[in-house]
């Protein structure tokens, strides 16, 4: 697909997920790759490995890929999902330190802007308190 | 403690550590919505299941490749943040342990899941997590005068020492002080695994 980077949201409910994807997809409309998730493997509220996996297999483009996160789980899934990339995607995927739908909605106006990955992180990042 | 010449088959500690996982399910839910979202007991079930559904593969592996494929079972099928904690301490103890190991093995492996589980939780001791309770059976361990009583003491101990710790990590968190006064979920149910380890080495499982 595109030079841009691949945008991935991940939350514990799969409408949250949905519902961001959509407000980027709005935002930006097809040139950025893009994953979402939410669920666990049952389907109810939580977040599964096998599922952030194969939204960051959904958003892959070679400039790299940023995930967004709504609470623990979902990041410690989803540190879990990088480390079992094949090791030459594992240095180009990021979690973003950023609220999940704004943090969404900004890292991937940067990214349909083509900045780089440590561009987009950068500027999802700057929506936190420091 | 137990001598190689009597190591327990492992379906007896698959079957015992998902019976009770799966038996304290309501308890460890009610605990974890006390502080957290109330998921725990219900995430812990789904991934002991999980294992049990491969048991025949499973209990076919040599010791650390069976804990390293109940890691990864876990870690795919839990759902929320315990899936890659306790899939981490079973990877760890795969990679760490000999096939037949010794109480010495077994100290080495647990300080090293130790370090792995502070790493991918980003947590410490005193954080009110499960690392209270495996930190302090991991030095208990490596004194070299651990029996099996004083282990089951030991960690019945720690984890009712979260019940006054302020949760720093996860969830709980969210509550700062009010986190105070409730029994770590994970705490628990890493003790409850703990029992069930020892009651199958001692043969009561």
């Amino acid at each position: 697909m595109s030079g841009k980077v691949g945008i991935v949201i991940v939350s514990h409910s799969p409408d949250v997920a949905k519902g961001a994807a959509d407000m980027v997809r709005q935002m930006v409309g097809n040139d950025v790759p893009l994953g979402f998730c939410g669920g666990n493997p049952d389907g109810g509220l939580g977040t599964s490995v096998e599922k952030i996996l194969a939204a960051i297999d959904q958003a892959w483009s070679e400039a790299g890929v940023a995930i967004l996160v709504d609470l623990g789980g979902a990041e410690t899934n989803s540190e879990m999902a990088i480390e079992m990339l094949p090791d030459e995607r594992q240095g180009k995927v990021v979690i973003c330190n950023a609220p999940v739908v704004e943090g969404a909605v900004m890292a991937a106006t940067e990214s349909w802007g083509g900045s780089s990955l440590a561009e987009v992180k950068k500027t999802a990042e700057e929506l936190s308190p420091q | 403690m137990r001598t190689s010449a009597v190591a327990p088959p492992l379906d007896r500690f698959i079957d015992t550590l998902a019976q009770r996982i799966v038996a304290a399910s309501e308890e460890l839910t009610a605990l974890d919505s006390a502080i957290g979202d109330a998921d725990h007991g219900l995430n812990m079930k789904r991934g002991f299941e999980a294992i049990l559904a491969e048991r025949a593969s499973l209990v076919a592996k040599p010791l650390p490749d069976a804990l390293k494929a109940m890691g990864t079972i876990l870690v795919m099928k839990v759902g929320g943040a315990s899936g890659p904690l306790y899939g981490t301490l079973f990877m760890t103890l795969g990679k760490e342990l000999p096939a037949d190991p010794s109480v010495a093995d077994a100290a080495r492996a647990m300080a090293a899941a130790m370090t792995a589980l502070k790493a991918r939780g980003k947590a410490d001791l005193g954080n009110k997590t499960m690392l209270d309770v495996l930190g302090p059976l991991a030095d208990h361990l490596g004194s070299g005068g651990a029996s099996f009583a004083s282990i089951r003491k030991l960690a019945a101990e720690s984890a009712a020492a979260t019940v006054p710790m302020k949760a720093i990590r996860g969830r709980a968190s969210f509550l700062g002080e009010r986190s105070i006064g409730h029994m770590d979920p994970g705490a628990r149910s890493s003790q409850i695994m703990i029992d069930a380890v020892c009651d199958v080495l001692e043969g009561k499982a």
